[in-house]
Order: structure tokens, then C-alpha cells, then sequence
């Protein structure tokens, strides 16, 4: 088995009544690409923010590599140096050009020479089928397609191990879609880094998942390959496979 | 049935009193988060700059405006007034007096806050609704650091400096209207601003312009980084963030005046 790059155990998180996590246990690999999947409201950002510090865990134990992340400022900000995050909405900073997005961490924290920075990002740019001229846009230019494409530019420029992809599809037409997948995959390798997924498009899983994981009622119910995925006969991956409202998972309105 | 209605009245007392002390603990921690970064590196300048030329330079008609219509007002009012004592000639003296301790630095105040404490809401608060805040800190971008230290330090200090140019351009409305209007000798009326003009008068004013100046960018940024629920939740944070700072002022300014001149 290989090296575990991210490990949780027992996370717990609510907001005021409200238990969203209860018990997460899950571990990443090294190199590998999970694939988390659930609801709406099953709390898959709320633990993709937990793993990031955005959130504090009520309880439990977040490691990376084997250092443990709850609680401890500085192996945060040393994680996040590591790490590349592209938001579900893009999240692209709108008083910076498009260049000055994909380069921020160039700019900001390793103080690179403008120019310099500026053939980085256009390199990078070009990498996520992105022509030149759209380097000195503003973000809000762009479509949504082309948004996510400078945000999946944006987390991988600096080359980092772990990245997180929060529902990298949603929002776009299945074409779109396909293609940001087919981006996904392709830079991940490029680096060889780990990568965590959080998502409830089937597409998606499919092409771009090593292994899934489901998330149901704050816990994960179920975790495997996609050829078990596809398998398995455990009432709550079928039914939220085959996208029936009938089975196990009731939804809450 | 008399003890439940003695519970509610009891509830509805405590409960907007320990949303009070609540949100004046949040407050309280968010400034000292604030001033904290204000002093510690990184910094960046670009923003900064960019902040100033924000609230400072495009803000100048505005100042501009205000201050010469108020000075103008004071001229003509307490002319009005002075008549009825034959004391026409202290009024250069109470337009100096009232332009530089309170009129420059309140009104401009009112609407600077009105002007880029409302836009600092926004736009921070959309940051916080679109995951920009989020995006800040993963990678390695404190949001204090970058979105409130800048911000506060352009508050505090260009808002003396827009004051300044209102002092002058207020004096400048009364003497209009003193000279013009009020059939005043020119040189009589500048002679007598400046015999009477004392530096307490000008330091005051600045002095709560930069109080003034904190009080807006602190409560653009502190509404707007605690703003939330999308299009609605940014909206609320606006207006919060412009009645928030103009009751501070007013409260301050009297506070300030206190302090300078009760004797």
C-alpha cells in the first residue's frame, strides 16, 4: 500500500445545531486521485475546507504527511504552500488581470520579477488551452469555461503536491465539462500530485477518479475503486449512481 | 401564565443585549487581528497606493463641494445672527472656527464614508461570497495583510489631508460670500482669519479626521469581511458599513472635542 499523503480521522464539525461532519474517516495516497461524492449538504465543502484550515473541526485530526494540521498555524501556512485549490465559482481575484491571477503566488509570496512572472503564467496559460491575448483581461471577461480553465491555471503554477478540486464541473455544458476533466487529469499527472476531488457529477468521477469515497449524513458510507464502484451493491452508491430518487438516501427538504 | 410573560419580557431584553456584547466582542477582536497586521510585514504597497488615490484623490470634488457650501452657509447664517449684536466683524473668525474644528472634518468624514466606506464593504464582502477570501488564504495571502492593513493605514492617513484642502477651500466659501455678498473688505477679512487662526483649531480637526479615517475603513472592512449569504448578505454589509461609521463618527467627534477643548 502506498504512502498516505492526507489522513483524517474522527472529524466532527456543526454549525450551530446543525451536525454537518460526524466522524470522517478517510485516508489519500500519495499520487493518487479520490474522488469524493454525496449530496447536496452532506458537508463535502465543509470538509474540503476543514482540510484546507478555511474551517476549524470541532474535533478530530487532519495529517499531512504525517503532520497534524488541526490547530497549528504554522503547519497550515506550511501546507499551503504545498497546495493548489481551484473553487468551485473560480474565485479569481477581479481587481487583478487574468496574468496577475495565475501569477499571484509568484508575485506575492516567491517575489518574482514581473516579466518573468508574466511568461510563467502565459507558459501555464497555454497549458490549459488558453491563447496569449487573454493574459491582460480581467477575469470577469472571461465565460465560465474560460474562468475555471485561469483558476485550474492559478492552483497548479506553483507545481504543488496535493490539489483540491471543489465541483470543478458544475456550471458547465457536458462539452466543457469533458474538457476541464480531460485538464484535470492531464496536469495532475503532469506534476504526479495527489489530488482530492469533491463532486456529484458521475462524469466526472468516472474520468478523473483513481478511487471514490462517499460521503452521507457527515460520515463516509462507502470507499473503493470505480470498477467496485460500479459493482458493488451497497444501497447507497447505487442509488446515488444511478441517480434515483428511490433507496437509502432521503432527501431533506 | 404571568411567570411566562415575565420570561419573554426578560428574553426580548437579553436577547439584543447579548447580540450586542457578542458583536462588540467580534469587533474588538477584529481590530486588534487589524492593527496587529497594520505593523507587521509583508506589506503591499500597490494596494495601498491604489487605496489612496481611491479615497483620497476621487474623493477631493466631493470634499471640495461639501466644505465650500458649508463654509459659505456659516458666513451667511451667523452674519444673520451677529447683525442683531453689531458683531458682524467676528464672523471670519467663527467661519475659521467652525470650517476647521468641525465642519471640514465631520461632513467630510459623512462623506467619505458614505463614498468608499460603502464601496470597501462591497467589494470585500463580494470576495467573501465568491470564495476570493478563501482563495487569498490558500495561497499563502493573509486577507488582513492584503485586503484590511492597507485599507485602514490609507483611511488614516488620507483623510487629514483631504480635511486640509476642505479647511481651506471652506475658509475660502465664507470669505465669498463674506466679500461678495456681505460687502466685506477683502484684506480686512483675510487679515482677520489669519490673526485669529490657531494651530489648536487646525490640529484638532486633523486629528479627528484620522480618528474619522480609521472609524471608516475599519467599518468598510470589518462589515464586508463578516458578510455573507450572497447578493443580500453584501448589500446588508453596505449599509452597515456606512451607518456604522457615520453614528462612530458623530459619537467620536464629540468625544474628540471633549477631550480637546472641555477645560
Amino acid at each position: 500500500m502506498a504512502e498516505v499523503k492526507i489522513s483524517i480521522r474522527n472529524l466532527y464539525k456543526s454549525f450551530g445545531k446543525k451536525q454537518v461532519l460526524s466522524g470522517v474517516n478517510l485516508d489519500v495516497r500519495t499520487g493518487e486521485s479520490l474522488v469524493v461524492i454525496g449530496g447536496s449538504g452532506t458537508g463535502k465543502s465543509v470538509l474540503i475546507k476543514c482540510i484546507q484550515g478555511l474551517l476549524v473541526p470541532d474535533m478530530g485530526s487532519i495529517k499531512i504527511d504525517g503532520e497534524e494540521v488541526v490547530g497549528s498555524r504554522r503547519s497550515l501556512k506550511n501546507i499551503h504552500g504545498k497546495m493548489g485549490m481551484l473553487f468551485q465559482g473560480g474565485a479569481l481575484f477581479d481587481s487583478l488581470s487574468v496574468w496577475e491571477n495565475v501569477a499571484f503566488s509568484l508575485l506575492e509570496n516567491q517575489n518574482m520579477n514581473r516579466n518573468k512572472a508574466k511568461m510563467e503564467a502565459i507558459r501555464v496559460l497555454r497549458q490549459v488551452g488558453l491563447a496569449p491575448d487573454v493574459a491582460d483581461l480581467s477575469p470577469s471577461e472571461l465565460s465560465g469555461g474560460m474562468q475555471k480553465r485561469v483558476g485550474l491555471a492559478r492552483a497548479v503554477i506553483t507545481k504543488p503536491e496535493i490539489i483540491f478540486f471543489d465541483e470543478p464541473t458544475t456550471g458547465l455544458d457536458p462539452i466543457m465539462a469533458d474538457v476541464i476533466n480531460d485538464l484535470i487529469v492531464e496536469s495532475a499527472k503532469g506534476l504526479g500530485a495527489t489530488t482530492f476531488t469533491i463532486t456529484h457529477d458521475m462524469a466526472s468521477v468516472r474520468k478523473i477518479a483513481d478511487r471514490v469515497a462517499m460521503l452521507y449524513k457527515g460520515k463516509i458510507v462507502w470507499q473503493g475503486t470505480v470498477k467496485e464502484m460500479d459493482k458493488t451493491e451497497d444501497p447507497y452508491v447505487r442509488q446515488f449512481i444511478n441517480g434515483s430518487s428511490q433507496g437509502p438516501i432521503k432527501v431533506e427538504i | 401564565m404571568q411567570k411566562k410573560r415575565v420570561e419573554h419580557f426578560l428574553r426580548t431584553l437579553g436577547k439584543p443585549l447579548v447580540k450586542f456584547i457578542i458583536g462588540l466582542g467580534e469587533l474588538s477582536s477584529f481590530v486588534i487581528k487589524a492593527l496587529y497586521h497594520c505593523f507587521t510585514p509583508p506589506y503591499y504597497p500597490k494596494i495601498f497606493i491604489r487605496q489612496l488615490l481611491d479615497m483620497g484623490f476621487y474623493s477631493l470634488p466631493v470634499v471640495g463641494l461639501t466644505t465650500i457650501f458649508a463654509g459659505m452657509v456659516i458666513a451667511l447664517q451667523s452674519y444673520a445672527g451677529f447683525a442683531r449684536f453689531g458683531a458682524e466683524s467676528a464672523i471670519a473668525t467663527v467661519v475659521l472656527i467652525s470650517v476647521t474644528r468641525e465642519l471640514a472634518p465631520v461632513l467630510s468624514a459623512l462623506m467619505v464614508a458614505g463614498r468608499i466606506g460603502a464601496a470597501m464593504a462591497a467589494e470585500i464582502g463580494t470576495m467573501r461570497v465568491t470564495e476570493q477570501i478563501d482563495a487569498l488564504i490558500t495561497l499563502s495571502t493573509n486577507p488582513f495583510k492584503y485586503l484590511v492593513a492597507p485599507r485602514l493605514w490609507s483611511g488614516v492617513i488620507v483623510l487629514p489631508l483631504l480635511v486640509l484642502i476642505g479647511d481651506i477651500i471652506g475658509i475660502f466659501g465664507g470669505y465669498v460670500v463674506g466679500v461678495y455678498k456681505l460687502g466685506f473688505n477683502p484684506a480686512n477679512y483675510i487679515n482677520s482669519t489669519l490673526q485669529n487662526m490657531e494651530p489648536i483649531d487646525i490640529i484638532s480637526g486633523l486629528t479627528k479626521a484620522a480618528v474619522f479615517g480609521f472609524i471608516i475603513a475599519l467599518m468598510g472592512c470589518y462589515n464586508g469581511y463578516r458578510s455573507k449569504g450572497g447578493a443580500q448578505g453584501v448589500g446588508e454589509a453596505t449599509t452597515n458599513a456606512v451607518v456604522s461609521a457615520s453614528i462612530l463618527i458623530l459619537i467620536f467627534n464629540y468625544v474628540l472635542t471633549e477631550v480637546f477643548f472641555s477645560k
